[in-house]
């Protein structure tokens, strides 16, 4: 699986044989590949008039385009907006919860992110076929992709170390713009440009599998709220910055601590830990139906819910599986 | 249909007359009202029933305060509708708070009964810790208002001495059978988005009528826990809103009935002693299809939606829930035969069926939550389910509505781990015991001919039950065209009950008109302001002279 941002073929139909040649090299023999656009088509095509693009059949004659709409950071944005207005409503009113949970979209785009990775994988599982990802920078929905498509794919990414790994590989190194994307959150007064709840829809599709597959991860609902929490503020320097160059330019690693390096103490690392895990060896492939998917109370009702009831349950799984 | 064509009758478990018996024995009222604390000084039981001579849908025995005479219970009884006169559902022993049931009054516009008020205030002297009670009539008032004009109607507070009176809106039989109705349609989408199932399941208002129902018995039960105050309840003809509150209610108030065996009681209390009509709200017979609605189906989801709030709360599991809702309609057992206790003792159900009870309590170990303890703080004392703001708190349940769709549902089962965990806790435990014996025993003889032989337990497969799931886990769904294709629409072999007796499209014949209208529409209760859309006709009234129920039976 590969992951780029969008080819500039521009109005003139640009190609590039340096670019055909790189993909065409991941190809197994005799099989072709697959390039998973995470826009419309339509939008892919508007594009071109301003540069970019997407690969042509003609040029890639080897690969077949699938286009698996992931909404723009923007509209996510607008989404947690909402989203977070209808949870914070507080009124008893349950008719109007359900169409303002609607109206946010948010669970709508974790169907969507959710699919297109499924989609990437089965084209790796069961096609056995190369795969090629990427929407216009290569900077967001691209790496949603991409992390949840090893997520389903690969156990080791459901251990916490590879977990770690992955998050380092598929969004820090990758590129994400962290300092961009997390800087307000839902509470700010202006309308931020470039921020965008990129990341905590990915940490919400991993929940959401998490769910569906409790005994299959190594980690607990907890180390994803503290990711969460610390791509936003955190007193390490692991998600500060955009990218890699500006980490080095910045001397984070002389500066700042790791965030990893607190997490691993075994001691913190207990309280990440999912008291069901079972190492498997499966491929796990989540339902996305509607039915399937739920809203992420842990985040999203943190503040109106009690937990007291549902901590004292995990609790007591705790205790079971600890006595036995 | 004839009632011998259904499968109770022909049903048979291979076990003999004493263990049929024996079945039908493991949940006693008697022992259970005992166990509440009454009878006692304030309470009596009352055989005025004895033939159902006084009300045909109530039980032979009838808990109510000791200054009720056999006078004032039967001219009460003859001022409620349907003869359901106020009868005690639930006693709390701490404060001598209880909760009472009834039908509605014919007070009409102002009609008024000596016996009546006087059967109230029985209720109220019963309880010397509070100097009034509360009347909960579960029906939106303007319904409520509406029964006044056919004679029947609410109690006016001017008239009964020290009442506070509350109208706690649940919608009628007819607007939650639409709801349903309109849930199981988005159920029943082919690939739908997000967009639609939310919006679906907000337009059919099911969740709103679970949490209606829900709020009610939270206020009676904090009426009764935290103020000490009684509360009599009454809907229309209270045996369908009625049993729902009351038993909701005396949920949250006692743990005992978040037992197994508490449950059962809680069942047979509330809904079955008390003549809910099962036959007539669940199609066991070709009956009017107007008559047909998921009554106990919304309470049995009160019970998810709380096992959801508090999960070490209760003895049971969902599966427990499900399988019971299943039994309501499978008609294997004869438990919800008929629609009141005359008609099945007239029918000799315990001698020709066998009771569910039975059933589910020899396969209990199924059925339990791993996570209950009896001595959790959780377990202890009344549940205080969080009231505002809590609209989020309402899930859809999918493992009821997409039940035999395993692969909508989490592909592994905490609580299938859980207990494996647990039953090979016990086993390891009971090994360690015997091992510990055997040691004991090796010290003392000297002798070593005895080797000591230990199971190597293969504790991967024992507790992989993950790893039985493999084949669910790793198919994946139809990502790339949208199709909804998890291979099962039909029961997998795992659940061990039958397949799809819950209610679809078509049990539930949708031809009728909007009922939704102003008026409390309960079976036979003649509609005076039918306002729907259709101007489709009005119900059979109640005073319609032809006794349509027992022609079905004696048929």
């Amino acid at each position: 699986m590969m992951r780029s941002s969008q080819p500039l073929t521009g109005t003139n139909g640009r190609r590039c044989k340096e670019d055909e040649k790189l993909i065409n090299a991941t190809l197994r023999p005799g099989k072709r590949g697959y390039i998973i656009d995470t826009r419309s088509l339509n939008v892919a095509q508007q594009a071109r008039a301003k540069g970019g693009g997407f690969e042509q059949e003609a040029h890639y004659p080897q690969w077949r385009r699938i286009h698996k709409c992931i909404e723009r950071f923007n509209i996510l944005q607008e989404s947690l907006i909402k989203l977070v207005e209808a949870c914070n409503d507080q009124s008893h009113n349950m008719d109007r919860w359900l169409s303002k949970l609607e109206a946010s979209n948010w669970l709508t785009h974790v169907k969507e992110i959710l699919t297109a990775a499924c989609l990437a994988a089965q084209c790796i599982d069961r096609e056995g076929a190369s795969v090629l990802v990427h929407g216009t920078e290569g900077t967001d929905s691209t790496l949603q992709v991409t992390s949840l498509a090893q997520i389903i794919l690969d156990p080791r990414c459901r251990t916490i170390r590879g977990f770690e790994s992955l998050v380092v590989r598929e969004w820090l190194q990758a590129g994400h713009p962290f300092q961009q994307r997390c800087a307000q959150s839902a509470y700010s007064n202006s309308k931020q440009k470039w921020e965008a709840p990129v990341f905590l829809l990915f940490l919400d599709c991993v929940w959401q599998i998490l769910r569906q597959f409790p005994c299959s991860f190594e980690f607990n609902e907890q180390f994803l709220i503290m990711l969460f929490e610390h791509a936003y503020a955190s007193q390490f320097g692991t998600f500060l910055g955009n990218n890699e160059n500006e980490r080095s330019k910045l001397k984070l690693v002389q500066k700042t601590m790791s965030l990893w390096s607190w997490v691993n103490r075994s001691e913190e690392l207990s309280k990440f830990q999912n008291p069901l895990f079972e190492a498997n060896s499966l491929v796990i492939w989540p339902s996305v139906a509607p039915q399937s998917l739920q809203l992420w109370e842990g985040v999203f009702l943190r503040w109106n819910r009690p937990s007291k009831f549902l901590d004292e349950a995990h609790e007591e799984m705790i205790n079971i599986i600890k006595y036995n | 249909v004839k009632y011998e064509e259904l499968y109770c009758f022909s049903f048979n478990p291979k076990l003999d007359k004493e263990e049929r018996e024996q079945g039908w024995k493991l949940v006693d009222l008697n022992e259970e009202y005992n166990r509440m604390g009454v009878p006692n000084n304030y309470w009596q039981i009352s055989d005025v029933n004895r033939d159902y001579g006084v009300c045909d849908s109530y039980p032979t025995e009838v808990y109510v305060p000791k200054s009720a005479t056999a006078h004032i219970i039967v001219g009460s009884s003859k001022f409620r509708s349907r003869r359901r006169f106020p009868a005690l559902s639930y006693y709390c022993k701490d404060n001598n708070a209880s909760i009472c049931r009834s039908s509605q009054p014919l007070s009409g516009f102002s009609a008024r009964c000596l016996e009546d008020e006087q059967m109230l205030q029985a209720i109220r002297k019963a309880n010397p810790g509070s100097d009034f009670l509360y009347v909960v009539d579960t029906r939106p008032k303007l319904n409520a208002m509406a029964n006044r004009a056919a004679g029947k109607g609410y109690e006016n507070e001017d008239n009964y001495s020290n009442i506070k009176f509350q109208f706690i809106g649940i919608e009628n039989i007819h607007v939650m059978r639409n709801s349903l109705q309109k849930m199981l349609e988005v159920c029943e989408l082919k690939s739908p988005s997000m967009s639609d199932f939310l919006w679906g399941l907000e337009n059919s208002g099911w969740l709103k009528h679970i949490k209606a129902i829900m709020d009610a018995g939270i206020f009676i039960a904090k009426a009764v826990a935290e103020e000490g105050v009684s509360v009599l309840v009454h809907c229309s003809d209270g045996w369908d809103r009625t049993a729902q509150v009351c038993s909701v209610a005396s949920l949250l108030l006692d743990p005992y009935y978040r037992t197994m065996k508490g449950f059962m009681v809680l069942i047979e209390k509330d809904w079955v002693s008390f003549g809910h009509k099962f036959n007539h709200r669940y199609g066991n017979l070709d009956g009017d299809p107007k008559e047909i609605s998921p009554v106990i189906d919304q309470f049995v989801e009160c019970v998810w939606q709380l096992i959801e709030q508090f999960p070490c709360a209760f003895e049971f599991n969902e599966r427990f829930l499900i399988h019971i809702q299943h039994h309501v309609y499978s008609c294997q057992f004869g438990n919800f035969l008929c629609n009141s206790q005359k008609e099945r003792r007239e029918l000799k159900i315990q001698e020709r069926t066998y009771s569910l009870w039975a059933h589910l309590w020899k396969n209990r170990a199924d059925y339990l939550n791993p996570l209950y303890r009896s001595d959790h703080s959780q377990t202890q004392g009344t549940l205080r389910p969080q009231m505002a703001p809590c609209n989020f708190l309402y899930k859809f349940w999918s493992g009821m509505y997409n039940r035999f769709e395993k692969g909508l549902h989490p592909r592994q089962s905490v609580t299938d781990y859980l207990m494996a965990v647990k039953e090979e806790t016990q086993q390891l435990e009971e090994e360690l015991e015997v091992l510990g014996e055997r040691l004991a025993n090796l010290q003392k003889s000297k002798v070593n001919d005895n080797k000591v032989k230990s199971k190597q337990q293969d504790r991967s497969k024992q507790l992989g039950l993950s790893m039985s799931n493999n084949s669910l886990a790793n198919t994946p769904q139809e990502y790339s065209n949208d199709l909804k294709s998890f291979p099962s629409r039909t029961p997998s072999q795992g659940d061990e009950e039958d397949s799809a007796l819950i209610l679809t499209q078509d049990n539930l014949k949708s031809s009728d008109p909007d009922l939704s209208a102003n008026s409390d529409q309960e079976s036979g209760v003649e509609d005076l302001s039918c306002r729907s859309p259709s101007g489709g006709g009005c119900l059979p009234s109640e005073d319609s002279g032809k006794d349509s129920d027992e022609a079905v039976f004696l048929a």
